[in-house]
């Protein structure tokens, strides 16, 4: 298990993809573990799924292919959750609120935010205590 | 000694030694005060928060047929039209039409008066929908137009209260969450907010308001504006710690400066959950140092600063005046504070980051000779308190 990597995706479904249950499939066939963040379906039967996929690169590529050959976006740059450097006024009001570290101020002496999307598990905390809007969710 | 119109004279000559408060501490620790007295002739301060005590007067010119404004609307925000025909009055925490506030528990207060501002000096354009009765020399009753500032003749910011001296720290002691203008705070103390940029903040680098006074040119969200008045709610008759630095909210500015000139980096509008709408400024003032007394004062620093830790599930509403304990700023800037053996987690509503930038761009302005420093025409009072509201009945 020790060449496994780790990779947080985001699935989008321009229609509903949910006649085929994907999470079972990237588990058995694929032989990934899932962690999901957040999933929405949209009442435009778009969908969003924001996950980590553990496994060997090769079964990743694999189960990567195998989403769209269903119609599935794949997006690997992209998270659900956006923070907008410029919006950000680098209050801190957010930091405390935030469970993984995802949004820290690793200098306190400058006191400057950063924001570390692979850390983020889409809890949505900050987005309810940002003031400034500077952290969305795009779904 | 130096005098204020010898500071200018070095600064207009490009010769002025300007530090910030943030850089004079080392400086001074370095070269000791007489020898860095010599040197230092200002010291850059500021701070970046929210100030719900900020608003705007608009003068639109006349329309055709002319109206004299009763009811007015900026983007559905409404404006105070109480003055004279075309001027308006938009404060930052009125909210917009509609807006369901706390009915929806906790409200998300996403647009208002300090949304409208920020949207102005951004240059961005909005609407105005203004309602009259008509007069013989005004006979206009309905008017619906679009705007941007430059179209106004004049859009002046008053800002009636700001740059507060000190602030508390809020926290929740109750067993549910709470939302406050200091931020959510969780229940059993879990957290805290306050909010202040500490040992770069205005008035803790010059705690008897011997430089700062009424007249004293500010750096004002980028235009050059200047103190009006003392702020309301002034009451610099407080405790005060190290150098005669208060522990508490202590003493207030009124500030005023033209919209047009302003940098809308440092004009924001604020939506603070369950609690209502805002705008955050950015602040910078000079100090002049006049001699060796004035140069210590700012070498105040966070950890000599302390606040006071109240309930704000219940002291604070109920003004039962009961403090949870004191915490200096370098405590709070540490991101936990120990309250009663218990670690709680620190957030801040004003930008450090913010005010270092500004205090930064303050001294490149006062070196390259654009900034000079003004002599205040009177000082602010320096003996008084607040009083609570007299209520009969
Ligand atoms: S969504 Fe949650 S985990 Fe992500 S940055 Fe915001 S608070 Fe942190
Ligand atoms: S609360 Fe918003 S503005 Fe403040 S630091 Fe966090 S993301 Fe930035």
């Amino acid at each position: 298990m020790s060449d496994n990597i780790t990779k947080k995706i985001m699935l989008y479904f321009p229609e509903c993809e949910t006649e085929s249950p994907i999470v079972y499939h990237l588990v058995k066939d694929y032989d990934l573990m899932i962690n999901i963040f957040r999933a929405k379906v949209t009442p435009e039967e778009e969908g969003y799924l924001v996950l980590d996929i553990t496994g060997s690169d090769g079964n990743i590529h694999q189960a990567t292919e195998w989403l769209q050959s269903l119609g599935i976006i794949v997006n690997e740059t992209d998270k659900g959750v956006k923070w907008d450097q410029n919006r950000c006024v680098q209050c801190g009001s957010c930091v405390p609120h935030c469970p993984t570290g995802a949004l820290s101020i690793p200098d306190r002496s400058t006191m400057e935010i950063r924001f570390e999307s692979n850390k983020c598990i889409e809890c949505l905390s900050c987005i309810k205590v940002c003031p400034y809007e500077a952290v969305t969710s795009i779904f | 000694m130096k005098t204020v119109a010898e500071i200018n004279e070095k600064i207009s000559s490009g010769r002025a030694v300007v530090l910030t408060a943030e850089e004079v501490i080392d400086y001074v620790d370095k070269k000791g005060l007489e020898q860095a007295a010599k040197e230092v002739d200002v010291v850059t301060t500021a701070t970046f928060g929210p100030m719900c005590s900020s608003g705007c007067f608009l003068n639109f010119g006349h329309s055709k047929p002319k109206i004299r404004i009763t009811e007015a609307w900026l983007d559905d925000v409404s404006a105070y039209s109480g003055i004279a025909a075309v001027d308006l009055y938009l404060g930052a925490t009125q909210l917009r039409h509609n807006d369901p506030a706390n009915l929806d528990y906790p409200g998300d207060f996403r647009f208002g008066g300090g949304h409208v501002m920020e949207k102005l000096i951004a240059g961005k354009e909005v609407q105005l929908f203004a309602l009259s009765y008509g007069t013989d020399d005004y006979p206009g009753r309905e008017l619906r137009t679009r705007f941007t500032i430059d179209d106004l003749n004049q859009a002046v910011m008053v800002n009636p209260r700001n740059c507060y001296q000190n602030y508390n720290v809020a926290i929740n002691a109750s067993d549910k969450p709470i939302y406050t203008y200091l931020g959510y705070l969780k229940p059993h103390m879990k957290n805290c907010g306050y909010s202040s940029a500490g040992q770069l903040s205005p008035l803790l680098n010059d705690p008897f308001y011997r430089t700062i006074g009424v007249g004293t040119r500010v750096w004002l969200a980028g235009a050059q504006g200047h103190v009006y008045s003392e702020g309301t709610q002034h009451s610099p008759t407080c405790e005060r710690g190290v150098l005669g630095v208060p522990s508490e909210g202590a003493g207030t500015l009124a500030l005023t400066a033209d919209m047009k000139k302003m940098n809308p980096e440092f004009v924001r509008g604020v939506s603070l959950k369950g609690y209502g709408v805002s705008l955050s400024l950015g602040v910078g003032i000079p100090i002049p140092i006049l001699d060796e007394d004035m140069l210590k004062q700012t070498t105040i620093r966070d950890r000599d600063i302390k606040a006071q830790v109240i309930d704000y599930s219940t002291d604070y509403p109920q003004r039962t005046g009961k403090v949870l304990g004191t915490v200096n700023y370098e405590e709070l800037k540490s991101g936990t504070i120990e309250l009663n053996g218990q670690k709680v987690e620190t957030g801040s509503l004003s930008s450090y980051a913010g005010a270092r930038k500004i205090a930064a761009i303050l001294q490149e302005e006062i070196r390259s000779g654009k900034f000079l420093l003004s002599q205040p025409i009177s000082p602010l009072p320096f003996e008084q308190s607040m009083k609570p509201m007299k209520e009969i009945g």
